[in-house]
Protein backbone atom coordinates (compact mmCIF):
# COMPACT_ATOMS: atom_id res chain seq x y z
CA UNK A 1 0.00 0.00 0.00
CA UNK A 2 1.22 3.40 -0.65
CA UNK A 3 0.64 6.29 1.40
CA UNK A 4 0.92 9.42 0.44
CA UNK A 5 0.44 12.64 3.08
CA UNK A 6 0.49 16.25 2.23
CA UNK A 7 2.20 18.81 4.44
CA UNK A 8 2.41 22.42 4.15
CA UNK A 9 4.92 25.22 5.48
CA UNK A 10 3.68 27.45 8.14
CA UNK A 11 5.11 29.30 10.88
CA UNK A 12 6.41 27.94 13.95
CA UNK A 13 3.66 27.39 16.60
CA UNK A 14 5.40 29.70 19.27
CA UNK A 15 5.13 32.38 17.44
CA UNK A 16 2.79 35.43 17.99
CA UNK A 17 2.49 36.78 14.52
CA UNK A 18 2.10 40.55 14.14
CA UNK A 19 0.32 42.38 11.56
CA UNK A 20 2.03 44.87 9.22
CA UNK A 21 1.60 48.70 10.03
CA UNK A 22 -0.48 49.17 6.80
CA UNK A 23 -2.76 46.17 7.28
CA UNK A 24 -1.64 44.35 4.09
CA UNK A 25 -0.41 40.72 5.75
CA UNK A 26 1.06 39.72 8.54
CA UNK A 27 4.79 40.53 9.50
CA UNK A 28 6.69 37.13 7.62
CA UNK A 29 10.11 38.88 7.53
CA UNK A 30 12.45 36.71 9.35
CA UNK A 31 10.09 34.48 10.99
CA UNK A 32 10.61 31.36 12.04
CA UNK A 33 8.71 28.69 10.07
CA UNK A 34 8.24 24.64 9.90
CA UNK A 35 5.92 22.24 9.68
CA UNK A 36 2.73 22.25 10.23
CA UNK A 37 2.24 20.83 13.26
CA UNK A 38 -1.24 18.79 12.24
CA UNK A 39 1.31 17.70 8.85
CA UNK A 40 3.87 16.43 10.82
CA UNK A 41 1.42 13.81 12.64
CA UNK A 42 0.23 12.90 9.20
CA UNK A 43 3.20 11.69 8.65
CA UNK A 44 4.08 10.26 11.65
CA UNK A 45 0.66 7.81 11.10
CA UNK A 46 1.92 7.04 7.59
CA UNK A 47 5.32 5.79 8.84
CA UNK A 48 3.55 4.06 11.81
CA UNK A 49 1.66 2.12 8.93
CA UNK A 50 5.06 0.86 6.92
CA UNK A 51 6.57 0.17 10.15
CA UNK A 52 3.69 -1.58 10.62
CA UNK A 53 3.68 -3.35 7.17
CA UNK A 54 1.04 -1.73 6.37
CA UNK A 55 2.57 0.31 3.70
CA UNK A 56 5.62 0.29 1.95
CA UNK A 57 5.98 3.27 0.74
CA UNK A 58 5.81 6.72 1.91
CA UNK A 59 5.73 10.24 -0.28
CA UNK A 60 5.57 13.21 1.22
CA UNK A 61 4.06 16.50 -1.05
CA UNK A 62 3.99 20.20 -0.63
CA UNK A 63 2.25 22.86 -2.84
CA UNK A 64 3.63 26.16 -2.76
CA UNK A 65 7.05 27.78 -3.71
CA UNK A 66 10.69 26.36 -3.69
CA UNK A 67 11.46 27.13 0.28
CA UNK A 68 8.96 24.34 0.96
CA UNK A 69 11.79 21.81 0.21
CA UNK A 70 12.47 22.36 3.95
CA UNK A 71 9.01 21.08 5.17
CA UNK A 72 9.41 17.90 2.52
CA UNK A 73 12.77 17.09 4.02
CA UNK A 74 11.58 17.33 7.36
CA UNK A 75 8.93 14.46 6.42
CA UNK A 76 12.21 12.86 4.48
CA UNK A 77 14.18 13.09 7.69
CA UNK A 78 11.47 11.65 9.69
CA UNK A 79 11.39 8.49 7.39
CA UNK A 80 9.37 9.12 4.41
CA UNK A 81 10.72 7.71 1.20
CA UNK A 82 10.75 10.57 -1.48
CA UNK A 83 9.24 13.95 -1.75
CA UNK A 84 7.51 15.78 -4.45
CA UNK A 85 7.75 19.67 -4.56
CA UNK A 86 4.45 20.85 -6.82
CA UNK A 87 6.45 24.25 -7.42
CA UNK A 88 4.52 27.80 -8.06
CA UNK A 89 5.10 30.91 -6.35
CA UNK A 90 1.13 32.12 -6.83
CA UNK A 91 -0.95 32.66 -3.26
CA UNK A 92 -2.79 29.26 -2.78
CA UNK A 93 -6.03 28.66 -1.20
CA UNK A 94 -7.65 25.56 -0.08
CA UNK A 95 -9.76 24.69 -3.27
CA UNK A 96 -6.34 25.45 -5.72
CA UNK A 97 -4.39 23.20 -3.47
CA UNK A 98 -6.77 21.07 -3.59
CA UNK A 99 -6.85 20.91 -7.28
CA UNK A 100 -2.83 20.41 -7.53
CA UNK A 101 -2.75 17.79 -4.51
CA UNK A 102 -5.82 15.94 -6.95
CA UNK A 103 -3.38 15.80 -9.93
CA UNK A 104 -0.78 14.24 -8.00
CA UNK A 105 -2.97 11.78 -7.00
CA UNK A 106 -4.31 10.82 -10.17
CA UNK A 107 -0.22 9.78 -11.44
CA UNK A 108 0.69 8.63 -8.09
CA UNK A 109 -2.41 6.48 -7.41
CA UNK A 110 -1.72 6.10 -3.32
CA UNK A 111 -4.72 3.73 -1.94
CA UNK A 112 -4.45 6.20 1.19
CA UNK A 113 -3.78 9.94 1.84
CA UNK A 114 -2.96 11.90 4.97
CA UNK A 115 -3.04 15.03 6.38
CA UNK A 116 -3.69 17.71 8.36
CA UNK A 117 -6.90 18.67 9.45
CA UNK A 118 -5.69 22.88 9.70
CA UNK A 119 -2.81 25.20 9.21
CA UNK A 120 -2.32 27.25 12.01
CA UNK A 121 -2.10 30.16 9.38
CA UNK A 122 -5.32 30.26 7.90
CA UNK A 123 -6.40 27.64 10.24
CA UNK A 124 -9.22 26.52 7.56
CA UNK A 125 -9.44 23.15 7.70
CA UNK A 126 -10.67 22.93 4.57
CA UNK A 127 -8.13 20.94 2.13
CA UNK A 128 -8.68 17.51 2.82
CA UNK A 129 -12.38 17.45 2.35
CA UNK A 130 -11.91 19.40 -0.94
CA UNK A 131 -9.61 16.76 -1.91
CA UNK A 132 -11.56 13.96 -1.48
CA UNK A 133 -14.59 15.69 -3.37
CA UNK A 134 -12.61 16.40 -5.73
CA UNK A 135 -11.40 12.93 -6.38
CA UNK A 136 -14.83 11.19 -5.57
CA UNK A 137 -13.26 9.52 -2.36
CA UNK A 138 -14.60 9.00 1.44
CA UNK A 139 -13.16 11.03 3.91
CA UNK A 140 -12.07 10.81 7.72
CA UNK A 141 -11.93 14.29 9.17
CA UNK A 142 -10.48 15.03 12.65
CA UNK A 143 -8.97 11.61 13.35
CA UNK A 144 -7.77 10.56 16.56
CA UNK A 145 -7.48 7.07 15.74
CA UNK A 146 -6.78 4.66 12.88
CA UNK A 147 -7.27 1.13 12.09
CA UNK A 148 -6.20 -0.22 8.53
CA UNK A 149 -8.20 -3.95 7.68
CA UNK A 150 -8.14 -5.57 4.25
CA UNK A 151 -9.55 -2.63 2.07
CA UNK A 152 -11.14 -0.79 4.65
CA UNK A 153 -10.30 1.70 7.26
CA UNK A 154 -12.23 2.36 10.35
CA UNK A 155 -11.12 6.04 11.20
CA UNK A 156 -12.14 7.67 15.36
CA UNK A 157 -12.76 10.75 14.81
CA UNK A 158 -12.89 13.62 17.45
CA UNK A 159 -16.39 15.21 17.27
CA UNK A 160 -18.04 17.93 19.16
CA UNK A 161 -19.84 15.51 21.13
CA UNK A 162 -17.24 12.98 21.93
CA UNK A 163 -16.10 10.08 19.32
CA UNK A 164 -17.38 8.88 16.07
CA UNK A 165 -15.90 5.99 14.09
CA UNK A 166 -16.34 5.36 10.45
CA UNK A 167 -15.40 2.83 7.99
CA UNK A 168 -14.32 4.11 4.80
CA UNK A 169 -13.16 2.18 1.18
CA UNK A 170 -10.07 2.39 0.03
CA UNK A 171 -9.04 4.70 -1.37
CA UNK A 172 -9.68 7.77 1.04
CA UNK A 173 -8.43 10.69 2.53
CA UNK A 174 -7.61 10.90 6.65
CA UNK A 175 -6.93 14.09 8.55
CA UNK A 176 -5.15 14.12 11.15
CA UNK A 177 -6.29 15.61 15.38
CA UNK A 178 -3.98 16.12 17.85
CA UNK A 179 -4.14 12.89 19.59
CA UNK A 180 -3.20 10.66 16.52
CA UNK A 181 0.03 10.51 17.67
CA UNK A 182 2.86 11.98 19.08
CA UNK A 183 6.12 12.80 16.58
CA UNK A 184 9.04 11.21 16.74
CA UNK A 185 12.26 13.56 17.07
CA UNK A 186 14.72 13.92 14.10
CA UNK A 187 17.81 12.27 14.89
CA UNK A 188 21.04 13.64 13.16
CA UNK A 189 21.92 10.57 10.78
CA UNK A 190 18.10 10.79 10.02
CA UNK A 191 18.90 14.14 8.55
CA UNK A 192 22.28 13.54 7.02
CA UNK A 193 20.27 10.60 5.36
CA UNK A 194 17.30 12.32 4.30
CA UNK A 195 19.97 14.65 2.03
CA UNK A 196 20.12 11.71 -0.22
CA UNK A 197 16.54 11.28 -0.68
CA UNK A 198 14.94 12.67 -3.92
CA UNK A 199 12.46 15.69 -4.13
CA UNK A 200 10.99 15.80 -7.36
CA UNK A 201 9.95 19.30 -8.47
CA UNK A 202 7.20 20.34 -10.85
CA UNK A 203 6.17 23.44 -11.73
CA UNK A 204 2.30 23.86 -11.24
CA UNK A 205 2.00 26.47 -14.01
CA UNK A 206 2.85 23.50 -16.54
CA UNK A 207 -0.19 21.66 -15.53
CA UNK A 208 -3.10 23.68 -16.79
CA UNK A 209 -4.67 23.67 -13.16
CA UNK A 210 -7.25 26.86 -12.33
CA UNK A 211 -5.67 27.97 -9.03
CA UNK A 212 -6.41 31.42 -9.49
CA UNK A 213 -7.76 33.04 -5.95
CA UNK A 214 -11.20 33.02 -5.57
CA UNK A 215 -10.98 34.91 -2.27
CA UNK A 216 -9.32 38.51 -1.66
CA UNK A 217 -8.15 39.44 1.53
CA UNK A 218 -9.05 43.36 2.08
CA UNK A 219 -7.17 43.89 4.72
CA UNK A 220 -6.24 42.46 8.24
CA UNK A 221 -5.81 43.85 11.86
CA UNK A 222 -5.21 42.85 15.24
CA UNK A 223 -8.05 41.91 17.65
CA UNK A 224 -8.81 44.75 20.40
CA UNK A 225 -6.59 43.87 23.35
CA UNK A 226 -7.73 42.48 26.46
CA UNK A 227 -6.19 44.96 29.39
CA UNK A 228 -5.09 42.32 32.33
CA UNK A 229 -7.23 42.94 34.97
CA UNK A 230 -6.28 42.82 39.08
CA UNK A 231 -4.89 40.54 41.26
CA UNK A 232 -6.67 39.62 43.98
CA UNK A 233 -5.97 38.42 47.48
CA UNK A 234 -7.95 36.22 48.52
CA UNK A 235 -10.76 33.53 47.73
CA UNK A 236 -13.39 35.30 49.51
CA UNK A 237 -12.25 39.15 47.75
CA UNK A 238 -12.62 36.94 44.05
CA UNK A 239 -16.23 35.81 45.15
CA UNK A 240 -17.00 39.02 46.09
CA UNK A 241 -16.04 40.60 42.94
CA UNK A 242 -17.95 38.04 40.55
CA UNK A 243 -20.91 38.88 42.81
CA UNK A 244 -20.93 42.28 43.50
CA UNK A 245 -18.63 44.22 40.50
CA UNK A 246 -18.85 41.67 37.90
CA UNK A 247 -22.35 40.60 39.04
CA UNK A 248 -21.56 37.55 37.03
CA UNK A 249 -22.35 34.82 39.28
CA UNK B 1 -31.09 35.65 -3.16
CA UNK B 2 -32.00 33.09 -0.75
CA UNK B 3 -29.43 31.24 1.80
CA UNK B 4 -29.82 27.79 2.63
CA UNK B 5 -29.22 26.31 6.21
CA UNK B 6 -27.77 22.90 6.68
CA UNK B 7 -29.13 21.96 9.99
CA UNK B 8 -27.10 20.14 12.58
CA UNK B 9 -29.28 17.32 14.54
CA UNK B 10 -29.69 13.99 15.96
CA UNK B 11 -32.64 13.20 14.24
CA UNK B 12 -34.61 13.53 17.11
CA UNK B 13 -33.27 17.06 18.37
CA UNK B 14 -31.65 20.34 16.61
CA UNK B 15 -28.75 21.45 17.81
CA UNK B 16 -29.11 24.96 18.85
CA UNK B 17 -25.37 25.68 16.78
CA UNK B 18 -28.21 26.24 13.98
CA UNK B 19 -29.53 29.65 16.13
CA UNK B 20 -26.87 32.31 15.62
CA UNK B 21 -26.70 30.86 11.89
CA UNK B 22 -30.05 32.17 11.05
CA UNK B 23 -29.34 35.16 12.74
CA UNK B 24 -25.84 35.70 10.64
CA UNK B 25 -28.42 34.29 7.53
CA UNK B 26 -31.08 37.36 8.20
CA UNK B 27 -27.83 40.04 7.62
CA UNK B 28 -27.56 38.48 3.80
CA UNK B 29 -31.48 37.79 2.73
CA UNK B 30 -34.78 37.30 3.57
CA UNK B 31 -35.30 34.18 2.26
CA UNK B 32 -33.92 31.19 4.59
CA UNK B 33 -34.65 27.85 3.48
CA UNK B 34 -33.52 24.93 6.11
CA UNK B 35 -32.26 21.92 5.36
CA UNK B 36 -32.95 19.11 6.96
CA UNK B 37 -31.58 15.36 5.93
CA UNK B 38 -32.02 12.82 7.98
CA UNK B 39 -33.77 9.41 9.03
CA UNK B 40 -37.36 9.49 10.84
CA UNK B 41 -36.12 13.31 11.74
CA UNK B 42 -39.92 15.44 11.20
CA UNK B 43 -39.90 16.57 14.75
CA UNK B 44 -36.37 18.14 13.95
CA UNK B 45 -38.12 19.93 10.45
CA UNK B 46 -41.00 20.92 12.70
CA UNK B 47 -38.15 22.42 15.37
CA UNK B 48 -36.79 24.01 12.79
CA UNK B 49 -39.67 25.58 11.07
CA UNK B 50 -41.06 27.41 14.04
CA UNK B 51 -37.08 29.53 14.41
CA UNK B 52 -37.71 33.10 13.36
CA UNK B 53 -36.18 34.19 10.32
CA UNK B 54 -36.77 30.61 8.96
CA UNK B 55 -39.21 31.16 5.80
CA UNK B 56 -39.09 27.72 4.63
CA UNK B 57 -37.77 23.92 5.41
CA UNK B 58 -36.74 21.42 3.17
CA UNK B 59 -37.21 17.63 4.70
CA UNK B 60 -35.02 14.82 2.88
CA UNK B 61 -35.28 11.53 4.72
CA UNK B 62 -33.27 8.48 4.06
CA UNK B 63 -31.79 5.97 5.95
CA UNK B 64 -28.03 6.52 4.99
CA UNK B 65 -28.69 10.33 5.62
CA UNK B 66 -29.11 9.11 9.67
CA UNK B 67 -25.41 9.71 10.77
CA UNK B 68 -24.97 12.45 8.32
CA UNK B 69 -21.99 11.46 6.60
CA UNK B 70 -20.67 14.01 4.59
CA UNK B 71 -20.38 11.59 1.00
CA UNK B 72 -23.94 11.24 1.17
CA UNK B 73 -25.26 15.13 2.31
CA UNK B 74 -22.66 16.83 -0.20
CA UNK B 75 -24.49 15.68 -3.34
CA UNK B 76 -28.10 16.50 -1.76
CA UNK B 77 -26.81 19.52 -0.86
CA UNK B 78 -25.61 20.81 -4.38
CA UNK B 79 -28.88 19.38 -5.57
CA UNK B 80 -30.40 22.14 -3.50
CA UNK B 81 -28.76 24.78 -5.36
CA UNK B 82 -30.77 26.63 -7.67
CA UNK B 83 -30.02 30.51 -9.27
CA UNK B 84 -31.80 31.69 -6.27
CA UNK B 85 -29.61 30.24 -3.90
CA UNK B 86 -26.33 32.46 -3.07
CA UNK B 87 -25.45 31.10 0.28
CA UNK B 88 -25.10 27.86 1.75
CA UNK B 89 -24.60 28.24 5.47
CA UNK B 90 -23.81 25.74 8.49
CA UNK B 91 -22.12 25.97 12.19
CA UNK B 92 -18.53 25.81 12.05
CA UNK B 93 -18.76 22.93 14.48
CA UNK B 94 -17.30 19.53 13.71
CA UNK B 95 -20.60 18.74 11.52
CA UNK B 96 -19.95 21.92 9.08
CA UNK B 97 -16.55 21.37 9.37
CA UNK B 98 -16.42 18.51 8.39
CA UNK B 99 -19.38 18.94 5.46
CA UNK B 100 -18.90 22.26 4.10
CA UNK B 101 -15.49 22.10 2.41
CA UNK B 102 -16.91 18.84 0.49
CA UNK B 103 -19.70 20.91 -0.75
CA UNK B 104 -17.81 24.05 -2.01
CA UNK B 105 -15.50 21.56 -4.04
CA UNK B 106 -18.21 19.90 -5.44
CA UNK B 107 -19.59 23.26 -6.84
CA UNK B 108 -16.33 24.68 -7.99
CA UNK B 109 -16.38 27.77 -4.72
CA UNK B 110 -13.83 28.36 -2.20
CA UNK B 111 -15.70 27.75 0.90
CA UNK B 112 -15.64 30.98 4.14
CA UNK B 113 -14.48 29.52 7.43
CA UNK B 114 -15.85 29.99 10.36
CA UNK B 115 -16.98 33.79 10.25
CA UNK B 116 -17.59 36.36 12.65
CA UNK B 117 -19.04 38.83 11.01
CA UNK B 118 -21.05 40.13 7.77
CA UNK B 119 -19.41 43.68 6.60
CA UNK B 120 -21.56 43.13 2.90
CA UNK B 121 -22.88 40.53 0.22
CA UNK B 122 -19.74 39.26 -0.21
CA UNK B 123 -17.50 40.30 2.64
CA UNK B 124 -16.36 38.51 6.04
CA UNK B 125 -14.41 38.63 8.71
CA UNK B 126 -12.76 35.32 9.86
CA UNK B 127 -9.84 34.72 12.42
CA UNK B 128 -6.56 33.35 11.27
CA UNK B 129 -3.41 32.61 13.15
CA UNK B 130 -4.60 31.52 16.22
CA UNK B 131 -6.85 34.67 16.84
CA UNK B 132 -4.30 37.18 16.65
CA UNK B 133 -5.03 38.25 12.98
CA UNK B 134 -8.56 39.13 12.13
CA UNK B 135 -8.72 38.89 7.99
CA UNK B 136 -11.49 40.40 5.99
CA UNK B 137 -11.77 38.20 3.40
CA UNK B 138 -13.95 39.50 -0.54
CA UNK B 139 -15.24 36.46 -2.14
CA UNK B 140 -15.78 36.42 -6.24
CA UNK B 141 -17.64 33.40 -6.02
CA UNK B 142 -21.30 32.81 -7.56
CA UNK B 143 -22.17 30.63 -4.47
CA UNK B 144 -20.46 31.09 -1.18
CA UNK B 145 -20.78 28.13 0.87
CA UNK B 146 -19.35 29.41 4.52
CA UNK B 147 -19.52 28.40 8.33
CA UNK B 148 -20.43 30.73 10.85
CA UNK B 149 -18.47 30.73 14.43
CA UNK B 150 -21.71 30.27 16.84
CA UNK B 151 -20.37 32.43 19.50
CA UNK B 152 -20.10 35.77 17.20
CA UNK B 153 -23.86 35.83 16.66
CA UNK B 154 -26.69 35.91 18.77
CA UNK B 155 -28.97 32.91 18.61
CA UNK B 156 -31.90 33.12 16.68
CA UNK B 157 -35.08 33.19 19.06
CA UNK B 158 -37.67 30.45 18.77
CA UNK B 159 -41.18 31.91 17.38
CA UNK B 160 -44.76 30.53 17.76
CA UNK B 161 -45.24 31.29 13.76
CA UNK B 162 -44.40 28.13 11.75
CA UNK B 163 -43.23 28.22 8.22
CA UNK B 164 -43.54 25.40 5.44
CA UNK B 165 -42.34 22.19 5.42
CA UNK B 166 -41.76 20.73 1.64
CA UNK B 167 -40.42 17.16 1.34
CA UNK B 168 -37.92 16.69 -1.01
CA UNK B 169 -36.41 14.32 -3.16
CA UNK B 170 -33.41 12.47 -2.09
CA UNK B 171 -30.01 11.90 -3.95
CA UNK B 172 -29.22 8.27 -3.96
CA UNK B 173 -26.44 6.44 -1.92
CA UNK B 174 -22.94 6.45 -1.99
CA UNK B 175 -22.27 4.13 0.35
CA UNK B 176 -17.78 5.66 0.52
CA UNK B 177 -18.47 5.51 4.12
CA UNK B 178 -19.93 3.75 6.61
CA UNK B 179 -21.09 4.52 10.22
CA UNK B 180 -19.59 2.59 13.02
CA UNK B 181 -19.82 3.66 16.51
CA UNK B 182 -20.31 6.29 18.46
CA UNK B 183 -19.22 7.72 22.11
CA UNK B 184 -21.02 10.13 23.17
CA UNK B 185 -19.90 12.10 25.92
CA UNK B 186 -23.22 12.08 28.23
CA UNK B 187 -23.00 14.95 30.98
CA UNK B 188 -26.06 17.25 32.64
CA UNK B 189 -24.22 19.86 32.80
CA UNK B 190 -25.06 22.83 30.53
CA UNK B 191 -23.48 22.91 26.51
CA UNK B 192 -20.08 23.86 26.46
CA UNK B 193 -20.57 26.26 23.59
CA UNK B 194 -23.52 27.70 24.80
CA UNK B 195 -22.99 27.63 28.48
CA UNK B 196 -23.36 31.01 30.57
CA UNK B 197 -19.95 29.78 32.63
CA UNK B 198 -17.67 27.61 31.62
CA UNK B 199 -14.95 26.42 34.36
CA UNK B 200 -11.51 25.26 32.51
CA UNK B 201 -9.05 22.75 33.53
CA UNK B 202 -5.67 22.22 32.74
CA UNK B 203 -2.38 20.49 33.03
CA UNK B 204 -1.59 21.96 36.39
CA UNK B 205 -4.69 19.81 37.81
CA UNK B 206 -2.16 16.93 37.61
CA UNK B 207 -4.47 13.79 36.74
CA UNK B 208 -8.12 12.74 36.04
CA UNK B 209 -8.84 12.24 39.92
CA UNK B 210 -7.40 15.88 40.75
CA UNK B 211 -9.75 17.15 37.25
CA UNK B 212 -13.13 16.38 39.95
CA UNK B 213 -12.19 19.81 41.55
CA UNK B 214 -13.16 21.48 38.63
CA UNK B 215 -16.54 19.70 38.26
CA UNK B 216 -17.13 20.53 41.49
CA UNK B 217 -16.86 24.15 41.16
CA UNK B 218 -18.84 23.89 37.94
CA UNK B 219 -21.45 21.82 39.56
CA UNK B 220 -21.47 24.89 42.23
CA UNK B 221 -22.05 27.57 39.35
CA UNK B 222 -23.80 25.63 36.83
CA UNK B 223 -21.54 25.92 34.31
CA UNK B 224 -20.14 23.74 31.17
CA UNK B 225 -16.38 22.29 32.14
CA UNK B 226 -13.93 22.96 29.38
CA UNK B 227 -10.13 22.16 29.40
CA UNK B 228 -6.56 22.57 27.93
CA UNK B 229 -5.37 20.85 25.55
CA UNK B 230 -2.82 19.22 27.68
CA UNK B 231 -5.81 18.37 30.23
CA UNK B 232 -7.40 16.45 27.19
CA UNK B 233 -4.17 14.72 26.53
CA UNK B 234 -3.37 13.49 29.27
CA UNK B 235 -6.12 11.75 29.91
CA UNK B 236 -8.12 14.13 32.64
CA UNK B 237 -11.39 14.69 30.14
CA UNK B 238 -12.65 13.27 26.94
CA UNK B 239 -11.52 15.64 23.77
CA UNK B 240 -14.98 17.14 23.32
CA UNK B 241 -13.83 19.81 26.16
CA UNK B 242 -11.20 21.13 24.26
CA UNK B 243 -11.13 25.21 24.24
CA UNK B 244 -8.85 26.60 21.38
CA UNK B 245 -7.62 27.17 18.53
CA UNK B 246 -8.22 23.85 16.97
CA UNK B 247 -10.94 23.19 19.71
CA UNK B 248 -14.07 24.32 20.78
CA UNK B 249 -14.28 28.27 20.76
CA UNK B 250 -16.12 29.72 23.30
CA UNK B 251 -17.44 33.41 24.64
CA UNK B 252 -19.26 32.70 27.94
CA UNK B 253 -19.90 35.64 30.36
CA UNK B 254 -17.72 33.49 32.84
CA UNK B 255 -14.47 31.73 31.86
CA UNK B 256 -12.72 30.64 34.71
CA UNK B 257 -9.22 29.21 33.89
CA UNK B 258 -7.50 26.86 36.42
CA UNK B 259 -3.83 25.38 35.97
CA UNK B 260 -4.11 27.25 32.59
CA UNK B 261 -0.58 28.62 31.35
CA UNK B 262 -2.38 30.25 28.72
CA UNK B 263 -0.73 29.22 25.23
CA UNK B 264 -2.31 31.56 22.80
CA UNK B 265 -3.79 28.14 21.31
CA UNK B 266 -5.68 28.18 24.44
CA UNK B 267 -6.51 32.28 24.55
CA UNK B 268 -7.81 31.46 21.17
CA UNK B 269 -10.94 29.74 22.23
CA UNK B 270 -11.69 31.93 24.81
CA UNK B 271 -10.46 35.80 24.56
CA UNK B 272 -13.98 37.19 24.13
CA UNK B 273 -15.49 36.01 26.76
CA UNK B 274 -16.98 38.57 29.08
CA UNK B 275 -15.28 38.03 32.30
CA UNK B 276 -11.86 36.03 32.70
CA UNK B 277 -10.87 34.79 35.79
CA UNK B 278 -7.18 32.88 35.82
CA UNK B 279 -6.10 30.64 38.88
CA UNK B 280 -2.28 29.66 38.53
CA UNK B 281 0.27 29.46 40.62
CA UNK B 282 2.53 31.11 38.41
CA UNK B 283 2.38 35.01 38.77
CA UNK B 284 4.58 35.32 35.21
CA UNK B 285 1.51 32.92 33.34
CA UNK B 286 0.45 34.83 30.14
CA UNK B 287 -2.99 33.68 31.34
CA UNK B 288 -3.08 37.11 33.51
CA UNK B 289 -2.68 39.11 31.20
CA UNK B 290 -6.33 38.46 29.43
CA UNK B 291 -7.75 37.75 32.84
CA UNK B 292 -9.99 40.27 34.27
CA UNK B 293 -9.70 38.66 38.00
CA UNK B 294 -6.47 36.99 39.01
CA UNK B 295 -5.83 34.56 41.78
CA UNK B 296 -2.09 33.98 42.20
CA UNK B 297 -2.20 30.65 44.29
CA UNK B 298 -1.96 26.94 44.59
CA UNK B 299 -5.02 25.72 43.07
CA UNK B 300 -5.53 22.41 45.51
CA UNK B 301 -5.12 25.34 48.28
CA UNK B 302 -7.63 27.79 46.69
CA UNK B 303 -10.05 25.14 45.22
CA UNK B 304 -12.16 23.58 48.03
CA UNK B 305 -12.28 26.92 49.37
CA UNK B 306 -13.76 28.07 46.38
CA UNK B 307 -16.70 25.26 46.77
CA UNK B 308 -17.02 26.73 50.15
CA UNK B 309 -17.04 30.26 49.63
CA UNK B 310 -19.59 29.29 46.45
CA UNK B 311 -21.83 27.05 48.71
CA UNK B 312 -22.78 29.71 50.83
C1 LIG C 1 -1.15 22.80 16.51
C2 LIG C 1 -1.48 23.07 17.94
C3 LIG C 1 -2.81 23.24 18.29
C4 LIG C 1 -3.14 23.46 19.63
N1 LIG C 1 -4.46 23.63 19.95
C5 LIG C 1 -4.78 23.87 21.25
C6 LIG C 1 -6.14 24.09 21.65
O1 LIG C 1 -7.06 24.06 20.84
N2 LIG C 1 -6.40 24.32 22.96
C7 LIG C 1 -5.40 24.36 23.91
O2 LIG C 1 -5.70 24.57 25.11
N3 LIG C 1 -4.12 24.17 23.56
C8 LIG C 1 -3.79 23.91 22.26
N4 LIG C 1 -2.48 23.69 21.94
C9 LIG C 1 -1.50 23.52 23.03
C10 LIG C 1 -0.99 24.82 23.62
O3 LIG C 1 0.09 25.30 22.87
C11 LIG C 1 -0.50 24.56 25.08
O4 LIG C 1 0.48 23.56 25.05
C12 LIG C 1 -1.61 24.12 26.03
O5 LIG C 1 -2.70 25.01 25.94
C13 LIG C 1 -1.08 24.08 27.42
O6 LIG C 1 -2.05 23.60 28.33
P1 LIG C 1 -2.00 24.03 29.86
O7 LIG C 1 -2.08 25.50 29.96
O8 LIG C 1 -2.99 23.21 30.57
O9 LIG C 1 -0.58 23.47 30.30
P2 LIG C 1 0.76 24.25 30.70
O10 LIG C 1 1.14 25.22 29.65
O11 LIG C 1 1.73 23.23 31.10
O12 LIG C 1 0.31 25.11 31.94
C14 LIG C 1 -0.03 24.58 33.18
C15 LIG C 1 -0.21 25.74 34.11
O13 LIG C 1 -0.67 25.27 35.35
C16 LIG C 1 -0.03 26.00 36.38
N5 LIG C 1 -0.03 25.16 37.58
C17 LIG C 1 0.63 23.99 37.78
N6 LIG C 1 0.36 23.49 38.99
C18 LIG C 1 -0.46 24.37 39.60
C19 LIG C 1 -1.07 24.42 40.88
N7 LIG C 1 -0.89 23.44 41.78
N8 LIG C 1 -1.85 25.47 41.16
C20 LIG C 1 -2.05 26.46 40.26
N9 LIG C 1 -1.50 26.46 39.04
C21 LIG C 1 -0.71 25.43 38.71
C22 LIG C 1 1.36 26.29 35.87
O14 LIG C 1 1.90 27.45 36.51
C23 LIG C 1 1.08 26.52 34.37
O15 LIG C 1 0.87 27.88 34.09
C24 LIG C 1 -2.13 23.51 20.61
C25 LIG C 1 -0.79 23.38 20.23
C26 LIG C 1 -0.46 23.16 18.91
C27 LIG C 1 0.98 23.03 18.53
Amino acid sequence: MKVLVAVKRTVDANIHVRVKQDGSGVEDANIKMGINPFCEIAIEEALRLKEANMANEVVVVSVGSKVCEDVLRHGLAMGADRGILMETDQPLQPLSIAKVLSSVIHTESPDLVIMGKQSIDGDNNQTGQMLSALLGWPQGTFASKLDLQNNQIFVTREVDDGLETLALSLPAVVTTDLRLNQPRYLSLPNIMNARKKTINVLNVDDLNIDIKSRLRTLEVHEPPKRSGGVKLNSVEELVDKLRNEARVI
Amino acid sequence: MGVLIIAEHNNQTLSASILPVVTAAKQLSNKITVLVAGHDCVAVADAVSRVEGVTQVSLAQAEYFQHHLAEELAPLIIKQVEDDIEYLMAPSSTFGKNLMPRVAALLDVAQISDIINIKSADTFVRTTYAGNVLATIQTQDPIKVITVRASAFEPASHGDKQSKIASITVTPKTGLSTFHAREVTKSKRPDLNTARVVVSGGRGLGNAENFKLIEEIADKLGAAIGASRAAVDGGYISNDHQVGQTGKVVAPELYIAIGISGAIQHLAGMKDSKVIVAINKDPEAPIFESADYGLVADLFDVLPKLCVALGK
